[in-house]
């Protein structure tokens, strides 16, 4: 099992839950297990079945863009965390989002 | 449900938005939850990361401070309600863009800033099956 930590605005799929198990060997297996068990979450986390751009998922403090992606390999007692990007504009503009390089 | 805001809130969050004008400004909103409301209790302004020269009409904050925010609501029993941001020179209506990178169950406050004065603060919310934004009522009460 490895936990995943829901954002505040979907725990209202998870029935309130911040923190809940899941099983997987990959984080890609642990998010559509997690998906599985909680359905609602899933069209507001997937765009078809690529995660959402603005979708980020942590693995301890690790962004997982920096690791393997969805194929990154979890251990038991792993945590994620899933984290959205804020983002917004005016109408106008067609741009995709960019990020400030640190 | 309405989302209740101060006056003096409401003033910190025009005076932040004025002072990121003419680009966009924004922040998180950390509030409660009750049958009636959802209570703004405190506004914590957020740097825009977006790419300085689009500015001016996109706004980003990164995950790490989502992470920070988030953390500070949990320890202290409040809700991460929302966030704020604002719209130079353009209505206080979200834009495609603003639904594409929204969530359901929280708060968009959107504040109109022309000519460098804000002039107006709609709420909305991310109707569930993501298809439009909904209009909230708001509740601007005296401190």
């Amino acid at each position: 099992m490895v936990t995943i930590r829901i954002p505040s605005p979907l725990r209202a799929y998870t029935g309130e839950q911040a923190v809940v198990e899941v099983d997987g060997a990959t984080i890609g297996a642990a998010l559509e297990d997690l998906t599985a068990r909680y359905p609602e979450l899933r069209q507001h986390l997937y765009e078809g079945q690529e995660l959402r751009n603005f979708v980020n998922v942590f693995l301890g403090e690790e962004d997982i863009r920096f690791l393997d992606g969805l194929d990154t390999g979890l251990d038991a007692g792993d945590s994620l965390r899933i984290i959205p990007s804020i983002a917004g504009g005016r109408a106008g503009c067609e741009s995709a989002p960019s990020l400030r390089q640190e | 449900m309405p989302v209740r805001i101060t006056q003096e809130l409401q003033a910190r969050i025009f005076h932040h938005l004025e002072q990121t004008w003419p680009n966009e400004g924004g922040g998180f909103l950390l509030g409660e939850v009750a049958q009636d409301a959802a209570t703004v209790c405190e506004c914590i302004a957020v740097e825009n990361v977006f790419d300085a020269a689009e500015q001016y009409h996109r706004y980003a904050m990164t995950p790490q401070d989502w992470m920070r925010l988030e953390d500070e609501a949990d320890q202290r029993g409040l809700d991460l309600l929302g966030y704020y941001h604002s719209h130079p020179d353009s209505p206080a209506i979200p834009s495609d863009y603003d639904r594409e990178h929204a969530l359901p169950n929280f708060v968009y406050l959107i504040t109109r800033v022309q000519a460098g004065a804000a002039r107006e603060m709609l709420a909305w919310r991310l109707r569930t099956n993501r298809s439009r934004f909904d209009s909230e009522k708001m509740e601007v009460v005296s401190d």
